[in-house]
């Protein structure tokens, strides 16, 4: 029993992250009409966006400390971060350590331009080109962002750890009596996950933005006619999309050091979720987010793996082939998006 | 000539001659000389374009005349050479046994994944191979390393059977005896030609299933395949079922990708799980969009310009950057030096990238449109030079 | 007893009726023209003719065989073609091209593994193709990329590619909707000459009237989904009935 709630819990980090990049995903989509290759590049974008951070915020001078000395007797040379002499030590630790959280609100401008830019700059003259043309030109995107990451930051993955009072293990399951001892980082990821989805939704529910968009999702040309600027709407949307994978990005950095290919790696991943959610359905994102992450942590434990061998592997693909071919609008696809 | 009209024939003409004499083609720059670096005519990266043209030119027929984009061709890919490595390990050396499993396991991997991605079309399809393929690779690396030897990739072992090796049979893969690292080396003056059995035999399959492809471009089937990308629809009110054309288009461009995986082990008997991996895949996609999607000859190009740029980039550093800049005065060197940096050695895909991306915008119909588009312009140019009246009508295209 | 036999069909979309107990029966070389206002269901009911849509209830005889359940190419093979709405051809090809397809489709059937044989070669379609557009004064354009013909022309091309399968019967949905008035009367004057000449029975679903009474030999009403009336169309024009449909529409 306690093992099974330890798995469901080891599916929703990543159910979270997988269902954060979905949602992004499947708005874009939704309201744009376009099969956005490069977004799990803005995922990286958003990861990179909390090392950046941490490096600026561990930005230090040398100092010879004369009370010290190395092992071959010379004065020590100490390096003290900038923001630690700026605001006294204490202060200043505490910044350095609480970096990725910090990063979140350093991020959202960046990862809105960047939303805003790629919309402008490139997708807007792709909306009447084919499906395979968006592929192939967010493709190609894609693999820049990730050499001019690679060319930044180099190949290997740059450790970002969480802060120290949140980085622990806390025996979450003593609440109903169990044991079951958890990373305090991946519930908190969960969390954030949550509330992230949360305001989407309510943005869409309860804003007329929210509504002109939803409007737009469902029937675009009948919006336009009615004089709403939809298309100013959809970059922000655009927007919006972007900083919601980038959010996902800067607080996935402690549970998986960032490298360059992680974008692909999840964009993959996250694609599959999207179609088994349905094209479209940003609850079917959600959902399909969820319960591919517990799936994935389900099938990876021991008792399954020893039943059928490789199956945590390939349980996200086999999944989606059998819902594709059964549903194939997927859990919540609507009527005729992406259809013949 | 066999079959092929006019023009065709030509074009056949053409590749076979620059397929035969690509070692002389390759190698303009003396052995010595400072531009000896962009030769391309050495064994292993002429092996690779023709290699690559052959899956290039396979994907085509797919992505080409039907216009579904697979994302999973890596897959097949993968299968040809771990074919042709078993085969390696449990008869012998010559390649002819490998080879013909290659194209037949591939295709049967194809008509089992062909079949299922095929009942969804657009997006869906692409997403279902990219599904498949990215689940073989996972599947190589994990729980059917019996098969495919895990991370180490799949090898010739000592122990291995080898039940049809001779006593003084070839080590390296061949051909009856023909061995495919040996090379013939011609010095002429300060150049030097080299003509390697593995290149030659490569070209050989190319230039065989090059013709194919131009028949299947021109034959009745090709046509329905050019109708499936037109118009579905009308397809299949005019009575015609468009899956089996599609299938067998997928099978067929899968034995193509099975064929080349199976040759690249014919060079270097070894097989890994990478070759299956995604980004493989999508490199296909690049060289044949690059190319020129749907034209015959441009998947080879594509391949050809590819692997030719991603050799020479590499190899470019700084210090042959500043040799070639050392006319400018310093500080400008060193600043043309710094932005040319990111692009060259290992940025290499870097620039790959952002040339897919500016072929994708601005010229869909890839290098063989260029070309055709420049040869247009040439002529209008000519024409005005002609008469000077022509210069306002003629619009510059 | 005619040559297709629609009987009791209904079909509904969620909340919607679109088509309830429709009884249709067309007469073999008739010309049959389906009328009715906006939204009355003469798409659904096409639809349901060949095989896009299957209806809920009911039964759909073409020659003494049920068509439902098959797919379009399998009803199509079986002598039933579809003139578009918008003209759906091969825009991609050539007209040569285009009109190829169908003849292979008529010798070989919904799929043949032809991939070696050169298709210029195949001097049997390529004639057979090559007749049919001299036959509908098309010959001159047999080299031109369809994309880039008029709107009048692909609907030529279109109505063409349809009879190069011979069909028994050949439905066409709107076929001079958007037309200029010099395009439709060509078109109503080759739709007359194919009827006249050939052996064929025509399905047309229509609003321009003047089309309707310049062709139809037969009129069914469709009003809300279901048949309002068929009959002659001397006596669908005095039909109070048929005034009523249309009044509510356009008063």
């Amino acid at each position: 029993m306690d093992a099974l709630i330890l798995q469901i819990l080891n599916g929703l980090d990543k159910g979270s992250a997988y269902a954060l990049i979905a949602l992004g995903l499947t708005l874009i989509f939704g309201t744009l009409g376009v099969v956005n290759f490069a977004h799990g590049a803005i995922f990286m974008i958003g990861a990179f966006c909390a090392v950046t951070l941490s490096k600026i915020l561990n930005l230090s001078y040398e100092t010879i400390d004369p009370n010290q000395t190395d092992f071959l007797g010379n004065p020590l040379k100490v390096k003290t971060p900038y923001v630690e002499s700026w605001f006294g030590p204490e202060i200043g630790a505490s910044l350095i350590d609480w970096a990725v959280p910090l990063a979140i609100i350093f991020s959202i401008p960046i990862m809105l331009a960047v939303g805003y830019i790629m919309e402008r700059g490139l997708i807007k003259h792709f909306y009447k080109r084919e499906h395979a043309d968006q592929i192939l030109v967010t493709f190609g995107l894609a693999i820049v962002l990730q050499e001019i990451i690679k060319y930044f930051y180099g190949a290997n993955p740059i450790q970002t750890p969480s802060p120290d009072a949140l980085s622990g293990v806390a025996n979450v399951g003593a609440v109903f009596g169990m044991d079951i001892v958890y990373p305090v980082w991946r519930i908190v990821y969960f969390c954030f996950a949550a509330v992230i989805i949360a305001a989407v939704f309510s943005f869409l529910q309860f804003t007329t933005f929210g509504m002109v968009v939803r409007a737009g999702m469902a029937d675009r040309e009948t919006v336009g006619l009615l004089g709403i600027d939809i298309d100013r709407r959809f970059t922000i949307m655009f927007g919006i999309a972007a900083a919601v994978a980038g959010l996902a990005g800067v607080m996935y950095t402690p549970i998986n050091s960032p490298n360059y290919h992680m974008g692909m790696d999840f964009l993959v991943l996250s694609f599959v979720v999207v179609v088994v959610g349905g094209m479209g359905s940003l609850p079917g994102a959600v959902l399909a987010g969820f319960m591919l992450g517990i799936l994935e942590s389900f099938a990876s434990m021991n008792a399954i793996k020893s039943l059928i061998p490789g199956i945590d592997q390939i349980i996200i693909y086999v999944v989606a082939i059998i819902i594709l071919l059964t549903r194939p609008r997927g859990l919540m696809g609507r009527k005729g998006v992406m259809e013949e | 000539m066999l079959g092929l009209n006019k023009k065709d024939t030509s074009l056949m003409i053409v590749v076979i001659i620059l397929t035969m004499f690509a070692p002389f083609i390759l190698n303009p720059f003396p052995v010595d000389s400072a531009m000896a670096q962009f030769n391309a005519g050495y064994p292993d990266l002429m092996q690779r374009f023709v290699i690559f043209g052959i899956f290039a030119i396979g994907f085509n027929i797919l992505f080409g005349l039907t216009g579904y984009l697979s994302f999973g061709h890596a897959a097949f890919l993968g299968i040809g050479s771990y074919s042709v490595v078993w085969m390696y390990k449990l008869l012998d050396y010559n390649v002819i046994y490998g080879l013909p499993l290659a194209v037949l396991t591939a295709g049967i991997f194809a008509v089992a994944i062909g079949y299922v991605s095929l009942r969804r079309s657009g997006i869906y399809f692409s997403i279902l191979t990219l599904a498949f393929a990215q689940m073989s690779f996972n599947l190589a690396y994990s729980v059917l390393t019996p098969i495919t030897n895990g991370e180490t990739g799949l090898q010739v072992y000592n122990n291995d059977p080898q039940v049809l090796l001779g006593a003084n049979e070839a080590t390296s893969p061949h051909l009856f005896g023909i061995v495919m690292n040996n090379s013939f080396k011609l010095d002429v003056g300060a150049w030097q030609f080299t003509f390697n059995n593995g290149y030659y035999f490569c070209a050989l399959v190319m230039l065989l299933v090059f013709y194919l492809s131009i028949r299947i471009f021109r034959s009745p089937f090709g046509l329905m395949l050019r109708a499936v990308k037109s118009n579905q629809n009308r397809l299949s009110y005019t009575g015609l079922n468009p899956r089996p054309y599609t299938l067998a288009a997928f099978v067929i461009s899968g034995m193509y990708a099975g064929l080349a995986g199976g040759l690249m082990a014919s060079m270097d008997p070894l097989a890994g799980a990478e070759r299956m991996q995604w980004t493989a895949s999508g490199e296909v996609v690049l060289m044949t969009i690059l190319g020129g999607t749907g034209t015959l000859i441009g998947p080879v190009l594509g391949a050809g310009f590819i692997k030719y740029f991603e050799n020479i980039f590499s190899k470019i550093n700084d210090t042959i950057l500043h040799q070639w800049f050392s006319f400018l005065p310093d500080g400008l060197e060193d600043a043309v030096v710094f932005i040319i940096h990111p692009f060259i050695g290992k940025g290499w895909h870097l620039t790959l990238g952002i040339l897919f991306m500016l072929v994708v915008i601005f010229l869909p119909g890839g290098l063989v449109e260029g070309g055709q588009r420049i040869g247009k312009w040439i002529k209008s140019r000519g024409k005005s030079e002609d008469s000077d009246s022509g210069a306002t009508t003629e619009p510059a295209e | 007893m005619g040559i297709l036999e629609v009987k009791d069909v209904g079909k509904r979309f969620g909340g919607l009726q679109a088509l309830g107990d429709v009884n249709l029966s067309v007469k073999e070389n008739s010309v049959h023209a389906i009328i009715g206002p906006n939204g009355a269901g003469k798409s659904t009911l096409l639809n349901c003719l060949v095989g896009k849509l299957i209806p809920d209830t009911g039964s759909v005889m073409f020659d003494g065989q049920s068509v439902l359940g098959r797919t379009p190419y399998e009803i199509n093979q079986m002598g039933i073609s579809r003139v578009f709405q918008t003209p759906e051809i091969f825009s991609d090809l050539t007209v040569l091209e285009n009109m190829m397809i169908p003849c292979f489709a008529k010798r070989d059937g919904a799929f043949r593994m032809h991939a070696i044989e050169n298709m210029m070669s195949e001097a049997e379609i390529v004639d057979k193709a090559e007749h049919m557009l001299e036959e509908m004064n098309m010959a001159d354009k047999a080299g031109m990329h369809s994309a880039s013909m008029s709107r009048g022309d692909k609907r030529r091309l279109e109505i063409a590619m349809c009879l190069a399968q011979e069909p028994r019967l050949l439905l066409l949905d709107e076929p001079t909707a958007g037309m200029a008035r010099a395009d439709t009367n060509n078109t109503i004057d080759l739709l007359k000459q194919i009827s006249d000449e050939r052996d064929i029975t025509i399905a047309i679903i229509e609003h321009d009237m003047h089309v309707v009474f310049s062709l139809a030999n037969r009129i069914t009403v469709l009003a809300q989904g279901t048949p309002l009336v068929e009959d002659d169309p001397e006596n669908i024009r005095g039909n109070p009935k048929v005034r009523e449909a249309y009044l509510g529409e356009t008063a």
